[in-house]
């Protein structure tokens, strides 16, 4: 009998879902369980398969949303696309679904959403599987312990007509967590502060696996949040290895078999995490008990600080042009900087514990009235469910605009956007130059940060507004 | 997609480190359905002021740069979203090869898929070639190599499968149609043990 040899949660998934193994002159053909698609990055795919004569081969393990650049507002109850080009992109998408049987969640579909919202909602995310779409944070549904990550167009196209793509195998790095966060520290702020310590580059190549007790304590949405902005590292997929938490968060979703199925499956589940004595290509540690809430003072997600900690002076040119664009000066804290927008929102922060957790800040508070707040859910299942506990009232009676679901502010497609200038502190992904809008100024945080600076109308530490 | 097999032009030289998908071409611009045409909102930001007038000390708005095909760019370049509207600006702009010290992941092979040609070289080659704007050098995807402006040449990998597509015009869709015996064979078994009781 042959000792079997360790692996990790990555290699067990990629055994698992070679259709060929990689040749001398070809790499290997991955098949993928699992293939979202959404508006923006799915018509030219579809296109293609048009030009080739080609059918989409597996229909029944696509699904579609759409939420990019639809509108989050309505007018006399119709959506208030920005201008025929987002409109004619989600009739497209429409169309397409409909010539190839694809379900697709459209607006107004009690499923609809932010994609990497609805499909673990959904319960379409699931431990082990193979995850795509044609977006960068797909990396999110890796907190299930699934290999999820973000394709270009022309793979969407590939995956539509064959159900696989062509893989190089990635490198693995371990990154152990330890600690405990601290009140109101959360899940984003940890990300920020290991994206910080190890740059936006650090996971080129690499897929992430997050381990350690400071990961296993985190809740299914807070993992979420951080595999989310694996990418931010540089990594195309961040894993975490499911267990009780996970078992429990999929236990009666709807495309999750229930009774002997879902035994059966858990069991199946639990052979997935990492074992014992596997080495990964590289490892890094990290303390998550000495975090404060986290802000960004740049123009790329590395470019953070503590929030009572003084912004660095600048280590080189491209440091200096961030400063510069947003306006900020080294040597003291961004506490107190005016915001003029807060957005709470995106695939990153706009589940319900993320909603719960700002609702919690804002409670019988208003807004300053300078600093326009925009609460926009996740997905309709995300809004349904806040409504029902009454944070929209919450969030309305503070002086919040209570928006449907989008990708909103995080890509500024759909109209929902920044003024040149104007600061937003916002709880999305990316604060990339004019990521919200030309000339737009983002800080990104947490969602807790995020209610407290709008209460503020500045850059403020939510800790104080936590302990009464 | 047409072979891609020697690139010889001048270079246009943006020296940033960690240049993003955003800056290469802003999300207000992801609103159509087509591949082309979008060589015109290529580093809109960047390219153009808040009046849409042309920024005359952008590298790429020189009179140097007009019809340079290599882009010599800053380390992790292309990081960000995985918007192949990225390398369809670049492309459809006029560019054949972007030249880093490394390229994010998914930027390059959405590249690769697009016969623009992803280039990672050494430190010392891409401080010559930063240095020197405009110089005239030579990408041979055969066999790996860049000219120097300086002189010499440095050497950079791609997986023998991206240079292939690069050099043959033949992407991955038609490698995968090929296969479809042995994905379908992959697809059954997988298929029978999830309606196994």
């Amino acid at each position: 009998m042959t000792v079997a040899r360790p692996r990790t949660l990555f290699d067990k998934i990629w055994d698992a879902h070679e259709a060929v193994p990689a040749g001398p002159d070809h790499p290997a053909v991955i098949y993928v369980d699992t293939h979202l698609i959404h508006e923006v990055t799915s018509p030219q795919a579809f296109a293609l398969l048009r030009e080739r004569g080609l059918r989409v081969r597996r229909p029944d393990r696509t699904w579609a949303t759409v939420d990019h650049s639809i509108p989050t507002r309505f007018v006399e109850g119709r959506p208030a696309f920005l201008n025929r080009a987002t409109r004619n992109q989600v009739e497209t998408l429409e169309g397409n679904c409909e010539e190839h049987g694809i379900p697709l969640f459209r607006m107004g579909d009690p499923g609809q959403g932010i994609v990497h919202v609805i499909g673990p909602e959904l319960g379409l995310t699931q431990p082990g599987r193979t995850i795509v779409c044609g977006d960068s944070h797909t990396s999110t549904h890796g907190a299930f312990g699934a290999w999820a990550f973000g394709i270009g167009t022309t793979e969407v196209a590939q995956v539509l007509a064959t159900q696989c793509l062509l893989q190089e195998r990635p490198r693995t790095l371990g990154i152990e967590i330890s600690g405990r966060l601290g009140a109101g520290v959360s899940a984003k702020d940890l990300i920020l502060g290991v994206i910080r310590r190890f740059g936006v580059a650090a996971g080129r190549g690499h897929v992430i696996e997050y381990r350690g007790g400071a990961v296993e304590a985190l809740d299914m949405e807070g993992r979420m949040t951080l595999c989310n902005m694996s990418i931010e590292a540089g990594a195309r997929a961040g894993l975490i290895a499911p267990d009780e938490t996970t078992f429990e968060y999929l236990e009666g979703k709807e495309h999750v078999p229930s009774g002997d199925g879902f035994a059966d499956l858990v069991a199946r589940w639990s052979r997935l995490p990492t074992d014992e004595g596997a080495a990964f290509d590289r490892s890094l540690s990290f303390d998550a008990g000495s975090l404060e809430p986290m802000v960004t003072w740049g123009t790329n997600p590395g470019m953070s600080c503590g929030i009572s900690e003084a912004v660095p002076a600048p280590a080189d040119a491209d440091e200096r042009a961030a400063l510069d664009y947003m306006g900020i000066e080294a040597g003291r804290p961004l506490l107190g900087r005016p915001a003029d927008v807060v957005f709470i929102g995106s695939c990153t922060n706009a589940r319900i514990s993320d909603l719960r957790a700002a609702a919690r800040v804002l409670a019988g508070r208003r807004t300053n009235p300078a600093t326009q707040l925009l609460v926009v859910p996740g997905s309709a299942k995300v809004r349904r469910q806040a409504e029902a506990e009454g944070l929209d009232e919450v969030f309305r009676s503070a002086g919040a605009e209570w928006r449907a679901p989008g990708c909103s502010m995080c890509i500024a497609m759909n109209g929902d956007r920044l003024s040149p200038k104007e600061l937003a502190v916002s709880t999305s992904n990316r604060n990339f130059e004019g990521r919200q809008g030309p000339g737009g100024r983002t800080v990104l945080a947490s969602p807790v940060t995020a209610a407290a600076s709008a209460l503020a109308g500045a850059v403020a530490d939510p800790r104080p507004f936590l302990r009464e | 997609m047409e072979p891609v097999v020697r690139i010889a032009s001048r270079t246009v030289v943006l020296p940033a480190d960690n240049v993003d998908t955003d800056q290469i071409i802003p999300a207000r611009f992801l609103t159509g359905t087509r591949r082309d045409g979008l060589g015109a909102s290529l580093f809109a930001d960047w390219r153009r002021d808040g009046a849409g007038e042309l920024r005359a000390d952008f590298p790429l708005n020189r009179p140097e740069a007009q019809g340079a095909r290599i882009l010599i760019a800053g380390a992790n370049f292309g990081c960000g979203s995985s918007r192949e509207h990225a390398p369809w600006a670049l492309t459809d702009y006029g560019f054949a090869a972007v030249v880093s010290p490394s390229i994010a992941d998914i930027f390059k092979g959405n590249a690769v898929r697009n016969g623009l040609v992803p280039v990672e070289i050494e430190l010392s080659a891409h401080r010559a070639l930063l240095s020197r704007p405009g110089a005239e050098i030579v990408i041979d995807v055969a066999a790996g190599t860049v000219s120097l402006p300086g002189g010499g040449s440095a050497r950079f990998e791609l997986p023998p499968f991206a240079r292939r597509c690069l050099l043959t015009g033949r992407g991955p869709l038609d490698f995968l149609l090929e296969r479809e015996p042995a994905i379908l064979r992959y697809e059954q078994g997988k298929d029978d043990a999830a309606a196994a009781p």
